[in-house]
């Protein structure tokens, strides 16, 4: 069977790689969204950070023998609170400058983590071996499905949509929304605005690192796994509109898609394709798709 | 607006407007030591050395005085490499043709990476820039001309003018010198003209420049444009003095490695840019067999400078001496 001239087989296969992507596009885009709608900088150590989660979860197996469903939970915990701690003793005294510096300032510690791993661990990958209980696939009869996969998609949408509910439907999520809106002002109400800075970096933060333990299975564990993800994250997060948690997510996914096309029918462009659609987005709404106008 | 003086990227020095005697001294200072230092030290390393450092003033052109942190300046180094050294290599350029070539190359992209980018600033900017980067550099990656991986190998020097024979190491360095000293003192009259008066004001308080009657888009453009280029020079010039062109200089290491330069050496100010290029270049070589510690020593410095140094070496001597440099 074939549609527009390519085997069914092909298609859905890159459908999958692309939702796949998309998994890891939308986990990076909310996390650093969440994390610029309340510290207004890009957080440039992100794909460092959803690396070291990957490497948290290769130790744990090496060192203490906990194995796949541990680190998933361990993991984001370790790194987000590394990440916290990043946010207290040095990040936090750059927000009365210029956002650029807090930039600057994550780009370096972006390098020295991924200097410090490739000079460990060289620039090759390290297995990381499948949970047993999500070894196999199925077949669904017009292709064949990996379980890991299927779980990859769906456990990282779960977690998107619940982080969504939390911000956009709770009392949690709106004392955020506030104090992205105007941080004095709910200081004033008598929440603790610093405090939540701090714990929304190492939630932001988390994820990455979330994201990264999903990858370790799929990708093998390499020091450079983040570097050049992270690049197209920025763009996915340029489309999507900076600071929009369901712009993050749709956008993620789709793009995620968008590119595993790209892949079938004009191989060239996959790399390039992201960056195109953020072109003519950017000329057609500067914005970004979900953005609002500053 | 008052703001304190390090508030904004690029502000860290007031910028003093006119030709002070301390910048000439400097300036006359800088020459006598670069027209010296070949007979002391190695050529080749200087050479390097002088491409980064006009690499770092082009860049600076754009931080420091429109405050518009570009992620992306490698495009424009890397896409004038490859120009000068196919049109010299396959086409047969002479020097001087190949280099303008590379920089033409190079200003070409730069109105179009600007006309997209300069929509937006700040962390948007920085983002775009840096998104367009990579576009460039998976292309570069793809296309036939560029060799891929290997790059373009042996690019012939030439002779310039059909006088100067460039495969002798010391004319090729004073060309590369004069190169750099004229793309040096061309960013400085721009940045001390009436066109630089409007960018510092437009960076300053946008809105203010456009309601005075500044189209400040085509300002920001222009001096996009204009960074593009030098940056393209700085480009052309290194693929010919290396003799090579590759994904290296495309790669969004090497935008990282001039924004590192140019803070090290003090944003928005003269001489910093080369000060800092000379520093990394510097420690890169001496680091160069320790591997991934080059990285890890970068990310230190970018720590250290943000945290701490935000004026960079000549913006803090400038501020002992209470000069602007």
């Amino acid at each position: 069977m074939t549609i527009f001239g390519v085997p069914t087989q092909a298609l859905f296969g890159q459908l999958l790689i692309g939702l796949i992507n998309g998994s890891f596009y939308a986990l990076l885009s909310l996390g650093l969204s969440v994390i610029f709608g309340l510290l207004n900088i890009i957080n440039f150590t992100h794909g460092a950070q959803y690396m070291t989660g990957a490497f948290v979860a290769y130790f744990l197996l090496q060192w203490a023998g906990l194995g796949y469903w541990w680190a998933l939970l361990i993991a984001p915990v370790v790194v987000g609170i590394t990440g916290m701690v990043l946010e207290r003793t040095t990040l936090k005294r750059l927000y009365q400058l210029d956002h650029l510096y807090g930039l600057l300032l994550t780009f370096g510690f972006a390098l020295i983590i991924q200097g410090l791993f490739r000079h460990e661990y060289g620039s090759s990958g390290l297995p990381y071996a499948m949970p047993g209980a999500l070894a196999g696939g199925r077949n669904l009869g017009f292709m064949f499905l990996p379980n890991y996969r299927a779980w990859v998609i769906v456990f990282s949408l779960a977690v998107c949509l619940t982080t969504w509910y939390v911000i956009e439907r709770t009392r949690l999520g709106s004392y955020l929304r506030a104090a992205t809106e105007n941080p004095t002002l709910v200081q004033a109400f008598g929440i603790n605005v610093p405090r939540m800075i701090t714990l929304t970096y190492g939630f932001g933060v988390g994820l990455a690192a979330l994201a990264g333990v999903l990858a370790a299975p799929i990708y093998q564990v390499n020091p450079l796994m983040g570097a050049d993800l992270i690049i197209v994250v920025f763009a996915v997060v340029v489309i999507g509109g900076l600071g929009s948690i369901m712009g993050s997510i749709v956008t993620g996914f789709g793009l995620g898609v968008v590119e595993g096309f790209t892949k079938v029918f004009y191989p060239e462009a996959s790399n390039t394709v992201i960056f195109v659609i953020m072109a003519i987005v950017l000329l057609v709404r500067p914005t970004g798709l979900f953005g609002r106008a500053s | 607006m008052t703001a304190t003086t390090d508030q904004y990227v690029g502000a860290a020095v007031p910028v003093v407007t006119g030709v002070s005697i301390a910048q000439v001294i400097a300036f006359l200072m800088m020459t006598i030591a670069l027209v010296a230092a070949p007979f002391f030290v190695y050529p080749i390393f200087l050479m390097k050395a002088l491409c980064f450092a006009l690499f770092a003033c082009a860049f600076n052109l754009l931080i420091g005085y429109v405050g518009l942190l570009s992620f992306g300046h490698a495009v424009f180094l890397g896409s004038a490499g490859y120009g000068a050294a196919h049109s010299a290599k396959v086409w047969g350029f002479p020097p001087e043709l190949a280099i303008l070539f590379g920089t033409a190359v190079a200003a070409a992209l730069g109105v179009v990476i600007g006309a997209l980018a300069i929509r937006s600033k700040g962390i948007y900017f920085a983002n775009i820039t840096l998104a367009f980067a990579q576009m460039v550099y998976f292309f570069s990656v793809q296309a036939a001309f560029t060799g891929g991986e290997d790059g373009i190998q042996s690019v012939p020097r030439g002779t310039l003018l059909g006088v100067l024979d460039l495969r002798e190491t010391l004319t090729l360095y004073f060309v590369v010198l004069a190169i750099f000293l004229l793309g040096f003192l061309l960013i400085y009259r721009a940045i001390h003209s009436p066109f630089g008066q409007i960018l510092k004001a437009v960076r300053e308080n946008e809105p203010r420049a456009i309601s005075l009657g500044y189209r400040a888009e085509h300002y920001k453009l222009l001096a996009f444009v204009l960074s593009a280029t030098f940056a393209g020079l700085a480009g052309a010039t290194k693929a010919l003095v290396f003799q090579l062109a590759s994904l290296t200089d495309v790669h969004w290491t090497m935008s990282g490695e001039v924004v590192l330069m140019t803070l090290l050496g003090g944003l928005g100010t003269v001489f910093g840019p080369v000060v800092g290029a000379f520093i990394v270049v510097t420690l890169e070589n001496y680091l160069a067999q320790l591997g991934a510690w080059v990285t890890v020593v970068q990310g230190v410095i970018f720590v250290v400078c943000v945290l701490t140094f935000r004026r960079g070496v000549i913006g803090e001597v400038g501020n002992l001496l209470r000069k602007s440099l």
